[in-house]
C-alpha cells in the first residue's frame, strides 16, 4: 500500500519538473490533467474499505481535473487563437532548477517538522509542498492568463495532496464544496480570459497594467 | 431557522435568474432583503440552536456580522433598484442574482462552525463578487476584475491550507477535526509549531480577503472600477466576514496558548495596514482609490483592536459594524457623485455640494465619520481601543495608531475638501443625474446608523457585542 502511495507521490513530483519546463500549452494542460487525475486515485488507495461515497467523490474529481476542467481550458485556448506557446519571463530551465532547489528544500523542511500521529507515508507533506511551489513558480513566472489558472489548479492539487493525511477530517461534503468551488472558479476564469482577449487581442498579462498609482 | 436564512436569497437568487423583466428584476431586492433581516433578527433573538451536528450555528461573533450583513444589504438592496434604474443599457440579470447569492454564501460564513465550510462559503462569497466588478465592461475593470480573482483566489488557498494544517496539528490526540468546537476542546493538545503554521497561512489568506497589507493591492483596483453599492458590500460585509474568520481562528489559537504569538502578528499586520494605507491616501486623485486605502486602514485597526485583546477587542467589535455602516454611506455617495460628474478624479469633480447637495453633503460627513470625528459611531469604538490601549500600557503602538490616523484624516480630507467644495468646473459635461428618492434615501437612513451608533448604542446590540468579545476571550 504505501509503496504504490510512494511511487504515485514520485510521479507527481516528475509531473511537476516536466510542467515547469513544458513549452506548448497544451502539453501543459494535459500534464496538469494528468497530475489530478492521478491524485484522485490516492483516496481510494487510503480508505480501509471501499465505500460508494469515497468512489462518487473520487469520480467525479478525476471528471472534473480531467476532462472537464482541461476541455474548459482547450477551449479557451481555440477562440484565443493564439500562438500555443508557452510565454516564461525567466527561462524554462531557470524555473526547472528552481522547482528541482524548491523540491528538495520542501524534502529538508519536511524533516525538521514535527510528526504527528501516524501519517500514511512520509513524503505526503514535502510532496504537498513541493507541488505548491511548482504552482506558485508557474503563477508567478508565465504572463499568458491561461498559464496562471494552471498553475493555480497545481497549486490546488498541492493542498490536495496534503488532505491525504486529514482524510477522516474532511468529510465528503466538504470535499465535494472545494471542487465545486474550483470549477465556478475555473469557469468565471475563463470568462474573464474570453473578454480580457477581446478587449486586448491578446492573453498577455503584462498588460494588464492601467490601474496602478 | 438557520437553514431558511440561507434558503431566503440562495432561492431569490434563482428567482432573478429566471425572471425576464430587466425593469421588474431590481424590486425583488428589497423585500427578500428585509425578509432575511426579520429572519435573522429572529434567529438572533431567540439563540438558534446548532444544526448538522454542529456545523451550523450562530455564535456571538457570528451574530454580529450576520446582524451588519443583513442590515447593509437592506440598505444597499433599495439603492439598488435606484442605481439600477440608471443602467438600463443592459441586462441586471447577472448582477441581481449574484448580490443574493453574495447574501446567500455571506450568511452561511457568518454560521459556519466549520473551517471547510467556511472555507468554502467565503470563496463562494468572493467568486459572486467578481460579475459584479465587470459589471461596466470596460478595459480597466476586466483588469480590476482579474487581479481580484487571482489575488484573492491564490490567498483563499492559501487559506485552505492553513485549514488543513489545523485539522493536522490535532492528530496526535484522535482523529483529525475541523470543527471549531472540537478544537476548541483539545486546544490544549494541538501541536504548537503545526498550529503556528496554520495561523500564519490563515493569516495571509483571510488577511487578503480583508485586504490587509502587503496582500491589499486587489483592494484599490477593485473598488475603483466596481459600482458604488458593489464597493459598500466589499468594504463593509466581505471584509468583515473575512475578519470574523479570522477571529474564531486566532481564539483556536489563543486556547492552544499561542496567545503571545498570534497577538504580536496580528497587532504588526494592523500597523503595517495603517501604515500603507495611510503613505497612499497622501496625494490621492481618485475618491473610490482613495476609499479602498481607507477600508486598508479600518481594517488595519480592526487587526489591531483584536491582536491587543481585552477591552481593545470589544472596540474591534464595535469598530467592524461602525466600519460596515459608515463605508456604505461612504461608498453610496461617492457612486452618486461618480455618476453625476462622469469622473471619479479630483482634477475633474469640483463643487459636489454644490451639484448634489445632499449625496455631497452626506459624502463630506461621511469622511469625518470613517476618520474619527465625534458624535459619529467609529469615534466611540476607535476611542474605545485608544483609551484600551494606554490601559494595557501599549504607549507606543497607541501614539503610532493615533499618528497614522492622523495622516490617513489628512490625506483624505485634502482630496474630499477638493471634492465637495468650490464649482463645478466650467466646460464639462453635466449628466443628468440629480439625488432622487431611491438614491438618496439609503445614504440617509445609514448616516442616522452611523449617527445613532455614536450618540446612543441600542442596549441590546451593546449586549451583543460585549457578549461577542466575553465569548472570544481566553483565559489560560
Amino acid at each position: 500500500m504505501t509503496g504504490t502511495i510512494n511511487s504515485l507521490l514520485v510521479v507527481v513530483l516528475l509531473v511537476n519538473l516536466f510542467m515547469l519546463g513544458a513549452s506548448r500549452m497544451r502539453g501543459l494542460i494535459h500534464a496538469a490533467a494528468a497530475q489530478g487525475v492521478i491524485l484522485s486515485f490516492m483516496p481510494l488507495l487510503l480508505a480501509a474499505r471501499l465505500d460508494w461515497i469515497a468512489v462518487v467523490v473520487a469520480s467525479v474529481t478525476i471528471g472534473l481535473k480531467g476532462l472537464i476542467i482541461p476541455r474548459i481550458l482547450h477551449k479557451a485556448l481555440r477562440d484565443a487563437k493564439i500562438k500555443r506557446e508557452v510565454e516564461p519571463m525567466i527561462g524554462f530551465l531557470p524555473t526547472m532548477l528552481l522547482g528541482a532547489l524548491g523540491t528538495v528544500l520542501s524534502l529538508v523542511l519536511a524533516a525538521h517538522l514535527p510528526v504527528v500521529g501516524h501519517p500514511v507515508s512520509n513524503l505526503v507533506i514535502p510532496v504537498s509542498l513541493s507541488t505548491i511551489l511548482t504552482g506558485f513558480l508557474l503563477l508567478t513566472t508565465r504572463v499568458k492568463a491561461i498559464t496562471q489558472v494552471i498553475g493555480y489548479l497545481i497549486l490546488e492539487n498541492g493542498i490536495y495532496i496534503f488532505g491525504m493525511l486529514l482524510l477522516a477530517a474532511v468529510p465528503f461534503l466538504v470535499e465535494l464544496g472545494i471542487l465545486l468551488d474550483l470549477f465556478v472558479g475555473i469557469f468565471v476564469v475563463s470568462i474573464i480570459i474570453h473578454h480580457i482577449n477581446q478587449t486586448f487581442s491578446s492573453m498577455d498579462t503584462r498588460q494588464l497594467t492601467a490601474l496602478r498609482e | 431557522m438557520l437553514f431558511i436564512l440561507i434558503l431566503i436569497p440562495l432561492l431569490a437568487s434563482g428567482v432573478a435568474l429566471l425572471m425576464p423583466s430587466d425593469r421588474s428584476r431590481p424590486w425583488l431586492l428589497p423585500p427578500v432583503a428585509m425578509a432575511h433581516l426579520v429572519v435573522a433578527l429572529i434567529a438572533i433573538d431567540r439563540h438558534s440552536k446548532a444544526r448538522l451536528g454542529g456545523w451550523l450555528w450562530l455564535d456571538p461573533p457570528g451574530r454580529l456580522v450576520l446582524l451588519l450583513l443583513s442590515v447593509l444589504f437592506v440598505i444597499c438592496a433599495v439603492y439598488t433598484t435606484g442605481y439600477l434604474r440608471y443602467r438600463e443599457d443592459r441586462s441586471n440579470r447577472v448582477f441581481v442574482a449574484c448580490l443574493l447569492f453574495f447574501l446567500a454564501a455571506g450568511t452561511l460564513v457568518a454560521m459556519a462552525q466549520h473551517l471547510g465550510l467556511m472555507w468554502i462559503a467565503m470563496e463562494f462569497a468572493t467568486l459572486s463578487m467578481a460579475p459584479l466588478i465587470y459589471f461596466n465592461r470596460t478595459a480597466r475593470s476586466i483588469e480590476a476584475t482579474w487581479k481580484y480573482l487571482m489575488i484573492g483566489s491564490v490567498g483563499i488557498a492559501v487559506a485552505l491550507l492553513g485549514s488543513f494544517f489545523m485539522a493536522y496539528s490535532a492528530m496526535g490526540s484522535g482523529p483529525p477535526s475541523l470543527l471549531f468546537s472540537d478544537l476548541m476542546a483539545r486546544a490544549t493538545t494541538l501541536n504548537a509549531t503545526w498550529v503556528r503554521m496554520a495561523f500564519v497561512l490563515l493569516l495571509v489568506g483571510y488577511g487578503t480577503k480583508m485586504g490587509l497589507a502587503p496582500m491589499h493591492t486587489w483592494k484599490p483596483d477593485a473598488y475603483g472600477e466596481a459600482p458604488g453599492v458593489v464597493g459598500a458590500l466589499l468594504a463593509g460585509g466581505l471584509t468583515s466576514c473575512a475578519f470574523l474568520a479570522l477571529l474564531r481562528i486566532n481564539h483556536v489559537c489563543c486556547a492552544a496558548g499561542q496567545q503571545q504569538f498570534t497577538s504580536h502578528l496580528m497587532i504588526f499586520m494592523g500597523l503595517l495596514s495603517m501604515a500603507v494605507a495611510a503613505i497612499f491616501t497622501l496625494g490621492q486623485k481618485d475618491i473610490k482609490r482613495m476609499l479602498a486605502y481607507s477600508s486598508v486602514e479600518q481594517m488595519g485597526i480592526l487587526m489591531l483592536g483584536a491582536g491587543i485583546g481585552g477591552i481593545e477587542l470589544f472596540g474591534a467589535l464595535l469598530h467592524m459594524l461602525n466600519n460596515g455602516i459608515t463605508k456604505g454611506v461612504l461608498f453610496l455617495s461617492a457612486g452618486n457623485i461618480h455618476r453625476s460628474y462622469q469622473s471619479k478624479s479630483t482634477d475633474e469633480v469640483r463643487g459636489a455640494m454644490r451639484r448634489l447637495p445632499l449625496s455631497g453633503t452626506i459624502f463630506m460627513i461621511g469622511f469625518l465619520a470613517i476618520t474619527g470625528s465625534p458624535p459619529f459611531g467609529p469615534f466611540v469604538s476607535e476611542f474605545t481601543i485608544l483609551t484600551g490601549g494606554l490601559q494595557d500600557h501599549w504607549y507606543w503602538i497607541s501614539a503610532l495608531f493615533l499618528l497614522l490616523m492622523l495622516v490617513v484624516f489628512i490625506g483624505m480630507g485634502r482630496t474630499v475638501l477638493t471634492v465637495v467644495q468650490g464649482r463645478p468646473l466650467p466646460g464639462r459635461p453635466a449628466s443628468a443625474y440629480r439625488d432622487r428618492l431611491l438614491t438618496g434615501l439609503p445614504l440617509v437612513v445609514s448616516l442616522g446608523l452611523v449617527l445613532m451608533m455614536g450618540t446612543h448604542i441600542p442596549a441590546p446590540l451593546a449586549a451583543m457585542v460585549h457578549r461577542a468579545a466575553v465569548f472570544l476571550e481566553v483565559h489560560p
